[in-house]
């Protein structure tokens, strides 16, 4: 059986290993983010959430996903 | 008598009933603060941009408490220290929602928490030119508050005093001529401690008042945030009055004639 190759990636701030040739849109499903209650940056860049499922991500690849908290 | 239904706040062609902005940080629990912002009537709430926690998915998320389709929110980037970091944090929370009326908030001191007003100028000018609507944080100096609306604000926010001091409106002068020189909404954002406070600044004929630890660290945060919603109507009916005159001298107020 062909052993599927990992990546460490870091979303916001912790790394993670992902197989690789995962697609952002799949990482986002399996820590189970809200897509409408939040915006996404990889590697500094904003995304457009209607493009995840095309966009595969890298080794080192940085991801950050934010949304609204109680402030000032 | 003054129609206050008719009195309503524009900021940026959108029309809101109450002139209370309420912070939505610094409460013990989200039902707190949901409960604290719907009574103090106001319809417009500001919002951090922060990491979301992805080791635990169960916290309680803010959108659950405040529905943004009833409530204005106004994304702020508090916590910013320069140019930079302000830009990044308003493009995301855009990207959440849609969100283009923001607040912008740089920061300069870590411990007087002042706005840093060369950074904030810059940062006004790059959002304006991205179609942002910028209400902005800002010290309450009147020559920078006009390079800000010559630089595409939508409203104005000078402090009271440094944010959490709870220290009520320090320079009244200076906020009266900025309310002479400028037709933007001009709203006092930081330091009110008491309801009172937004009464004054009502009276100096501000558009309205932004208030996040007065309500949020009072003993009875309920209560105070009612009490900060009256005192808000109480100031803008006092300013629309036209109070009198001050004079030095006592001047009866029963009639001298018929006295026996």
């Amino acid at each position: 059986m062909k052993k599927i190759k990992k990546i460490k990636i870091k979303i916001n701030g912790k790394i993670k290993s992902i197989n690789q040739d995962s697609t952002l849109s799949l990482v986002l499903k399996n820590i189970k983010i809200p897509l409408n209650k939040v915006a996404i940056e990889l590697n500094e860049e904003i995304i457009d959430k209607k493009k995840i499922n095309k966009i595969k991500l890298n080794k080192n690849d940085k991801i950050e996903i934010v949304h609204f908290i109680g402030g000032g | 008598m003054v129609n206050l239904k008719k009195d309503s706040l524009i900021i940026a062609n959108k029309k809101f009933n109450s002139r209370l902005i309420v912070g939505t940080g610094k409460y013990k629990s989200m039902s707190e603060c949901a409960k604290a912002i719907k009574l103090s009537g106001a319809e417009i709430v500001t919002v951090a941009v922060r990491r979301v926690n992805i080791s635990n998915k169960n916290k309680p998320l803010l959108m659950d408490y405040i529905d943004p389709k009833k409530i204005t929110y106004l994304p702020n980037t508090a916590g910013c220290f320069n140019s930079k970091e302000a830009l990044r944090t308003l493009r995301l929370a855009r990207e959440i929602g849609g969100w283009k009326l923001v607040k912008l908030e740089v920061l300069g001191d870590k411990k007087n928490l002042f706005p840093d007003m060369i950074e904030t100028l810059k940062s006004t000018e790059v959002l304006a030119k991205e179609g942002f609507k910028v209400m902005v944080y800002c010290n309450d100096d009147p020559l920078m508050a006009k390079r800000l609306e010559n630089s595409g604000a939508h409203a104005i926010m000078p402090l009271a005093a440094p944010i959490g001091s709870g220290l009520g409106i320090q320079n009244k002068i200076n906020i009266q001529i900025i309310r002479k020189q400028t037709k933007l909404p001009l709203i006092i954002d930081a330091g009110l401690g008491q309801a009172s406070d937004a009464t004054i600044a009502m009276e100096l004929g501000c558009d309205g008042v932004l208030v996040n630890t007065a309500i949020a660290k009072a003993k009875k945060p309920f209560e105070m945030a009612l009490a900060f919603k009256n005192a808000v109507i109480a100031g803008r009916q006092s300013y629309k009055s036209g109070r009198i005159d001050k004079i030095l001298m006592g001047n009866p107020s029963s009639p001298s004639k018929g006295i026996i």
